[in-house]
């Protein structure tokens, strides 16, 4: 942070270091503008850091700013480009702040993640003044998302095209997730789709390795997906992963699958903000659905002072253009606090989202008429969970079982079976206006007696919880009434 | 074989008591009922023929059972579905879609393959109703 003034005042514009509260970064009378960005950190200031000067320091930074005076900023309309953080709140009982900024939409180039986070999370979250730092929320004007295409085609374009309504879709994750040959992977695709899920999924590591070469899989899965939907009726999908070391190998990939006549190809979070821009624009062009698999998030939005928020990534990537991501389970074995994640959907689906801080909603957000994306219940659930998962995760969300079909008992088809007869029977039940989550498994049981599929599923999962504390939670708790 | 199409194949075919009260859901939400039929439930046929327009503003679900009862009379050996549309901004599209009748004997689909050059196939679904009609 800057070092202090000494001796006499200086004017704004003396050579050497002056705090970025009295450089114009600092504005409690602030009054944020409808097209301005804004953002909300949480900060924690290293011992003797006043919190102000953090605030106003990580908005410097972030803008215009540098760690000492130029005169060169007297060139510019600066007090336009400077963004200002304009609130400072203390987190009850904590050393961490939440700061909000304000920044000027003309700091941003239109329909690029790749220059808004630049700016935003470029440097600051390495600033010695501060112990820790984490962007929580964005506020996004709709004169900026404007200039995004966002998903290639939505939720609602994807279920006429799949010709799937009013319940939730199903997956699975091809199980083990690497060693299996082409032919063998085929069938684990052939197996579950054939039993009743609409979707198969290449797991995030499942590139072009020794064992299987991306062609061989292509072709294989193809086969397995046209034979499905013939025996069935259905539309049936595999997301063929198209992730790759550079984006021309990317591009062929895409290409093969969409000859293939594939639905759906699927993307890596690792492969980096343009590169899924440019496949988001890629599959719009041709299509083609476009699933997203976060991997590598938790490295950053799993710890609660530092990092950056999955619902800022979800923003982002409802921005950048992709059809499905994953977003937590709650129930399953990965993070995933309950209030957190329904923010993540709310932000992911809906068109216009208020302030929730249970939810750790900091702002609203008006998405105008952008398609809502397809948020990912994977990892860990199974069909004795259906209750739970509806109520929490709603209808409008793809369910995948890996295990939860792979290892059914009487084998993949049959586990297939089970989440679909599960699925449907719940979704009977709610229309009906049963009191579907406290009767749950009542409802469960009587469809297992016509059902042994779900019988056996049932039987051998019925005490499978992951109940662990979550890292990341929203401050604001729901008092009891 | 059994199409699985629909928001219900996996279960039981519905009796007239479970359709009525899936209707009765949709009314509920103010989704408009329309009843559709086809000889062809081929997995990309999306327009299958309507029994009338979309009841928009039929808000009974024992008049729509009656009319989905003249349609099953009708067409007895055919495909029946039922839907719920959503006309709400931002949706726009069927909200609850489910086969009510299906064909005594469902006749299926034919998976042709043509091998062509480096180990790809196309493939094309045929359904057995058109290629090898009854009668």
């Amino acid at each position: 942070m800057a070092g202090s003034n000494d001796g006499a005042p200086k004017s704004r514009w003396s050579s050497g270091v002056a705090p970025y509260v009295e450089m114009g970064y600092w504005d409690a009378d602030y009054q944020p503008k409808d097209t301005d960005i804004l953002c909300a950190f949480r900060l924690v200031p290293q011992e003797g850091v006043d919190p102000i000067e953090a605030a106003a320091a990580v908005a410097g930074e972030s803008s215009t700013a540098t760690w000492t005076v130029v005169w060169t900023d007297r060139l510019t309309a600066h007090e336009h480009f400077q963004a200002k953080a304009y609130r400072v709140d203390r987190v009850p009982g904590t050393d961490q702040y939440i700061a909000y900024i304000a920044y000027d939409i003309d700091l941003f180039e239109e329909n690029s993640i790749a220059n808004l986070t630049s700016s935003i999370i470029g440097n600051v979250f390495g600033f010695k003044a501060l112990k820790s730092l984490r962007l929580e929320d964005m506020r996004i004007p709709p004169i900026y998302t404007k200039t995004f295409q966002g998903p290639p085609h939505g939720i609602v374009m994807e279920r006429e095209f799949l010709n799937k309504f009013g319940r939730p879709l199903i997956g699975a994750t091809t199980k083990p997730k690497l060693g299996l040959s082409a032919r063998n992977y085929g069938r684990v695709v052939y197996e579950a789709l054939r039993g009743g899920l609409d979707f198969v999924k290449d797991d995030e590591n499942i590139n072009s390795q020794p064992f299987m070469r991306w062609r061989d899989r292509f072709l294989f899965c193809m086969e397995a997906v046209n034979k499905a939907a013939a025996v069935t009726g259905e539309v049936k999908g595999h997301y063929l992963n198209v992730t790759a070391g550079t984006m021309e190998q990317m591009y062929e990939r895409a290409e093969f699958a969409k000859e293939l006549g594939s639905v759906i190809i699927m993307i890596d979070l690792t492969i980096g903000y343009t590169a899924i821009q440019s496949m988001a624009a890629w599959c719009r062009k041709n299509s083609v659905i476009l699933h997203l698999h976060r991997a590598g998030h938790s490295t950053y939005t799993r710890q609660k002072t530092h990092g950056i928020s999955f619902r800022v990534i979800s923003k982002w990537m409802r921005l950048s253009g992709v059809d499905h991501i994953h977003a937590g389970t709650v129930v399953g074995k990965l993070e995933g606090d309950p209030n957190s994640v329904q923010g993540f959907y709310a932000t992911l689906r809906e068109s216009k989202v208020a302030i929730n801080p249970v939810q750790g909603l900091y702002f609203e957000q008006d998405w105008g008429s952008m398609p809502g994306v397809f948020p990912v219940a994977s990892g860990g659930i199974h069909a004795g969970q259906i209750h739970q998962l509806l109520h929490l995760l709603g209808e409008d969300v793809v369910m995948q079982f890996g295990g939860g079909t792979i290892g059914h008992p009487d084998g993949i088809a049959e586990g297939a079976a089970a989440n679909r007869v599960a699925i449907e029977a719940m979704i009977q039940a709610r229309n009906e206006g049963r009191d579907y989550l406290n009767e749950g498994p009542e409802i469960l049981e009587r469809a297992a007696k016509w059902s042994p599929s779900l019988a056996k599923a049932l039987e051998i999962w019925k005490d499978i919880t992951f109940d662990y504390a979550s890292t990341d939670t929203p401050d604001a708790v729901v008092t009891p009434s | 074989m059994r199409i699985t199409q629909g928001t219900f194949s996996y279960l039981p075919d519905f009796t007239d008591e479970q359709i009525q009260a899936q209707i009765q859901y949709c009314l509920n939400n103010n989704w408009p009922i329309a009843i559709e039929y086809t000889d062809d439930p081929h997995p990309r046929n999306v327009y299958w023929d309507m029994y009338g327009l979309p009841m928009f503003d039929i808000k009974d679900a024992v008049a729509i059972m009656q009319t989905l009862a003249e349609c099953k009379a009708t067409f007895p050996d055919q495909y029946i579905r039922i839907s719920g549309y959503d006309r709400s901004l931002g949706r726009a599209t069927t909200a609850l879609q489910f086969i009510v009748q299906r064909p005594a004997d469902e006749p299926g689909f034919y998976l042709d393959r043509q091998e062509v050059s480096d180990r790809q196939v196309r493939y094309t679904i045929r359904s057995h109703s058109v290629t090898r009609p009854r009668g």
